[in-house]
C-alpha cells in the first residue's frame, strides 16, 4: 500500500510539472506579451523597456523556474481590471464553486447509481428503457437550457426556489440540478454495465450460494466492484462541472470562479484566466489521484501495482 | 449421520429429485439442457455425476440449489430437500437453506471468491449471516476450517485477499466456506477440475475425508471415473441431459448395461492393462444438438450396437435393486441383452 501510494504521489507530481511546463510555453508562445502590456501606441524602444523590466529578454528556462517559484508561493500576478491579486480574487471566490461542484456531483451520483443498479437488475425491463431515454435525455439537452427550464418551472411558476444569489443552500439547487443532471447519463450507463457484468461473475454465485440476501449480494459484493471504474468517471465528471459552472453560475448570479472567468475572458484580463485555468489544472490532478486512491480502497488488486 | 450406504425403505431421502428439466431460451430455440433427471441422495450417501462436457451437470447442481441463470427455466415434478419441497419456495426461504443446510462448491476457484474482500471477510458472512453468533466466534470457526482444510497460518490468511492466493489454496477456502455452517449435504461440481493435476488428488482426498468425518452427503461431479470408483455409493451417468444409466457404484462398475457407460469405462486407465503412454480409448462422434426435442436415443449414432427400434424415445427402464438404464438393450420385456 505505501508502494501504491509513493508511486501515485510521484506520478501526480510529475504530471503536474509537465501541466506547468506546457501551461508556461503556452503562454509565452501565444504572443508577445511585451507588446500586449505596453499599450498601444507604444514604441519599439518602450517595448523594449517592459521586455526588461519583465525579464522576457532573459532564456525560457530561467523564465520559467522564476515563474514556478512565484505560483508555488501563491504569486499568480495581478488583474488588470480588478486591480487586486488573482489569488486572492480566486480564493474569494472558489467556495462557491467547489460548493455548487460538490453538491452537483451529489445530485448527479445520487440520481445516477440507483438508476444504473436498477437497469442493470432487470435488463431490456420497462425501467431499464426510461432509464436509458432519461439518460438520452439529458446527453442530448445543453446545461444552460435546461437551467433555463428549471427557473421557469420551480422558479417563475412555481415560486418553489430562488433564481439568483447565494443567501441560502436553496440558492444551490437548481444550479446543482443543472450542473449535476448533465452527468448523469455517463454515470448511469457506466454503473449499468458495470452491474450487469459483475451480476453474471462466479463470485456473485457464491456470495448467493452462501445464502446472504438480494441486499447484501447487490450492495456489498456486486456494487463495490461495479463502480470501480465509476469513480474515475465521477472525477472527470467533475472536472467538466466545474468547467461548467462557467455558464451556470452566470445564469444564476453565483459569485463563483466561473462568473469570475466569465467576467474576466470579457475583459481580457488574461492574468485571472491564467490563473483560474492553473488552479483546474491543480483541482484536475487532486480529483485524479483522489478517485485512484478510492480505487485502491475499494479493489486490494489496484493497491499492489 | 444416519450411517448406512443408502437410506432405508420408507426413509425420506435427503433430497429427492423427479423429472427435473432446465429450458434456456436461444435465439435458435429452446435449448432442453436437463431433460427429466431424477435421483435421490440419502443422508451421508455419495451419489456421483459423471458424463461428458456439456451434458447438463452443473445446470443440474445450480437447479438444485435454485441458482439457475435467470433466463434459465426450472421445472420439476419435485425437488425436495429434507422433506421440504424447494420449488415454488420464496427467495428469501432458499436463502435461508442455501450455505446453511445444503452447500455448494464450484468448478472455477479462481473466480469464485469476491476480489475485494479478504478471505476472512468472506468465511465469516457465511456462518453470521445463518447464525446468532457474534464477529468472534464466526473468526474462530473460520480460523478452525482453515486448519481442518490444511492452510497453514490460518490466522494471517484471514486477512489476506483472494489474488494473493493459488487456486488451490482458493478451492479449500471453497470448501471451508461450504462448511461453515455444517451443511447436511454439499454439492460439489467438478471440484478439481480447473487445479493442477498435482493438487487435484489432495483437494479431492480432503473433500471426501471431511464428508466421512462430518458425516455429510455429498453429489460429486466429475469427469473421472477412477475417483468415482472409489468413492461413489451410487452413480448417475448423464448423457445430452439425461440419465442414460444409473445404479450402485458396484453394479455399474461391475456390470455396466448402457453401450456409453461401457463407452466411458473403457476410456479409464486400468492398472495392469494400460500401459503408461498408451492412448485411452474414446467414443466417436459428437453429442447431439440439446436444441428442440430429442425423437430418439441421443447416442445412436455414436452407438456401435444401434437398431431400428434406437430411433423412437427411448424410455428409462427400471431394473432390479435400485438399477436404471436408457437403452432398448435393457428392456426387460425382450430385446437381447
Ligand atoms: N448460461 C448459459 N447460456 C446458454 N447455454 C448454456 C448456459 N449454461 C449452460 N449452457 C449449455 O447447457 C448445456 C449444459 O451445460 P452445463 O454447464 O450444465 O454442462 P456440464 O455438464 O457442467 O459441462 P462441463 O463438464 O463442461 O462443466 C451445455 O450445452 C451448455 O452449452
Ligand atoms: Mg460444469
Amino acid at each position: 500500500m505505501l508502494g501504491f501510494l509513493v508511486k501515485r504521489l510521484a506520478l501526480a507530481l510529475l504530471v503536474a510539472v509537465t501541466v506547468s511546463v506546457v501551461g508556461f510555453v503556452l503562454l509565452r508562445a501565444s504572443g508577445d506579451i511585451a507588446v500586449a502590456i505596453a499599450g498601444e501606441g507604444a514604441t519599439e524602444t518602450d517595448i523594449q523597456a517592459v521586455r526588461q523590466q519583465y525579464g522576457f529578454d532573459r532564456p525560457l528556462p530561467v523564465q520559467y523556474v522564476e515563474w514556478l517559484g512565484k505560483t508555488l508561493s501563491g504569486d499568480l500576478g495581478r488583474s488588470v481590471y480588478f486591480n487586486v491579486p488573482v489569488a486572492q480574487l480566486i480564493a474569494e471566490r472558489l467556495p462557491v464553486t467547489l460548493l455548487l461542484g460538490a453538491l452537483s456531483l451529489v445530485f448527479a451520483l445520487a440520481l445516477s447509481i440507483p438508476l444504473g443498479v436498477v437497469a442493470a437488475l432487470r435488463p431490456n425491463s420497462l425501467l431499464d428503457h426510461a432509464a436509458l431515454w432519461l439518460a438520452v435525455f439529458g446527453q442530448a439537452m445543453p446545461s444552460f437550457w435546461f437551467a433555463l427550464l428549471l427557473i421557469l418551472v420551480l422558479g417563475v411558476w412555481g415560486r418553489l426556489l430562488p433564481i439568483s444569489g447565494t443567501g441560502s443552500l436553496l440558492n444551490y439547487v437548481m444550479p446543482a440540478i443543472a450542473l449535476g443532471y448533465y452527468a448523469t447519463p455517463a454515470i448511469m450507463r457506466l454503473t449499468r454495465a458495470g452491474m450487469v457484468e459483475v451480476l453474471g461473475s462466479d463470485y456473485i454465485r457464491t456470495a448467493r450460494a452462501k445464502g446472504l440476501r438480494t441486499g447484501k449480494v447487490l450492495f456489498k459484493h456486486a456494487l463495490r466492484n461495479a463502480v470501480i471504474p465509476v469513480v474515475s468517471l465521477a472525477a472527470v465528471q467533475f472536472g467538466f462541472m466545474l468547467s461548467g459552472s462557467i455558464v451556470i453560475e452566470s445564469i444564476f448570479a453565483l459569485p463563483g470562479v466561473g462568473q469570475l472567468a466569465w467576467i474576466s475572458l470579457q475583459r481580457s484580463d488574461f492574468t485571472v484566466v491564467q490563473g483560474i485555468v492553473l488552479m483546474l489544472s491543480v483541482i484536475y490532478i487532486l480529483l485524479a489521484l483522489l478517485a485512484d486512491l478510492f480505487n485502491a480502497w475499494l479493489d486490494p488488486r489496484i493497491r499492489v501495482a | 449421520m444416519s450411517g448406512g450406504m443408502s437410506p432405508g425403505m420408507g426413509e425420506t431421502p435427503l433430497l429427492a429429485v423427479e423429472d427435473l428439466r432446465v429450458d434456456l431460451p436461444l435465439e435458435q430455440g429452446t435449448l432442453h439442457a436437463v431433460r427429466g433427471l431424477s435421483f435421490e441422495v440419502g443422508r451421508g450417501e455419495t451419489l456421483c455425476l459423471v458424463g461428458e462436457s456439456g451434458c447438463g451437470k452443473s445446470l443440474t447442481s445450480l437447479a438444485v440449489m435454485g441458482l439457475l441463470p435467470r433466463r434459465a427455466k426450472r421445472s420439476a415434478r419435485r425437488l425436495s430437500f429434507d422433506g421440504q419441497e424447494l420449488l415454488g419456495l420464496s427467495e428469501r426461504r432458499m436463502a435461508a437453506l442455501r450455505g446453511n443446510r445444503l452447500a455448494m462448491i464450484f468448478q472455477e476457484p479462481m473466480t469464485s471468491l469476491n476480489p475485494a474482500y479478504s478471505i476472512g471477510d468472506q468465511l465469516e458472512e457465511a456462518l453470521l449471516c445463518h447464525r446468532r453468533v457474534g464477529r468472534r466466534q464466526a473468526r474462530e470457526r473460520a480460523v478452525h476450517l482453515l486448519e481442518r482444510v490444511g492452510i497453514t497460518a490460518a490466522g494471517r490468511r484471514l486477512g489476506q485477499y483472494p489474488h494473493q492466493l493459488s487456486g488451490g489454496l482458493r478451492q479449500r477456502i471453497m470448501i471451508a466456506m461450504a462448511l461453515m455452517c455444517g451443511p447436511e449435504l454439499i454439492i460439489a461440481d467438478e471440484p478439481t477440475t480447473a487445479l493442477d493435476v498435482t493438487i487435484q488428488a489432495q483437494i479431492l482426498h480432503l473433500l471426501l475425508e471431511l464428508k466421512r468425518e462430518m458425516g455429510l452427503a455429498l453429489v460429486l461431479i466429475t469427469h473421472d471415473l477412477g475417483v468415482v470408483a472409489r468413492v461413489a455409493d451410487k452413480v448417475a451417468v448423464m448423457y445430452a441431459g439425461e440419465i442414460v444409466e444409473s445404479g450402485s457404484a458396484v453394479e455399474i462398475f461391475g456390470n455396466p448395461r448402457h453401450p456409453y457407460t461401457r463407452g466411458l469405462l473403457s476410456c479409464v486407465p486400468v492398472p495392469g492393462r494400460t500401459r503408461p503412454g498408451e492412448p485411452l480409448g474414446s467414443i466417436p462422434g459428437i453429442v447431439p444438438s440439446l436444441v428442440g426435442s430429442l425423437e430418439e436415443c441421443g447416442f445412436r449414432e455414436r452407438c456401435a450396437l444401434a437398431q431400428a427400434a434406437c430411433r423412437r424415445p427411448v424410455p428409462l427402464h427400471r431394473l432390479e435393486a435400485g438399477r436404471a438404464v436408457r437403452c432398448v438393450l435393457a428392456d426387460p420385456a425382450g430385446a437381447p441383452a
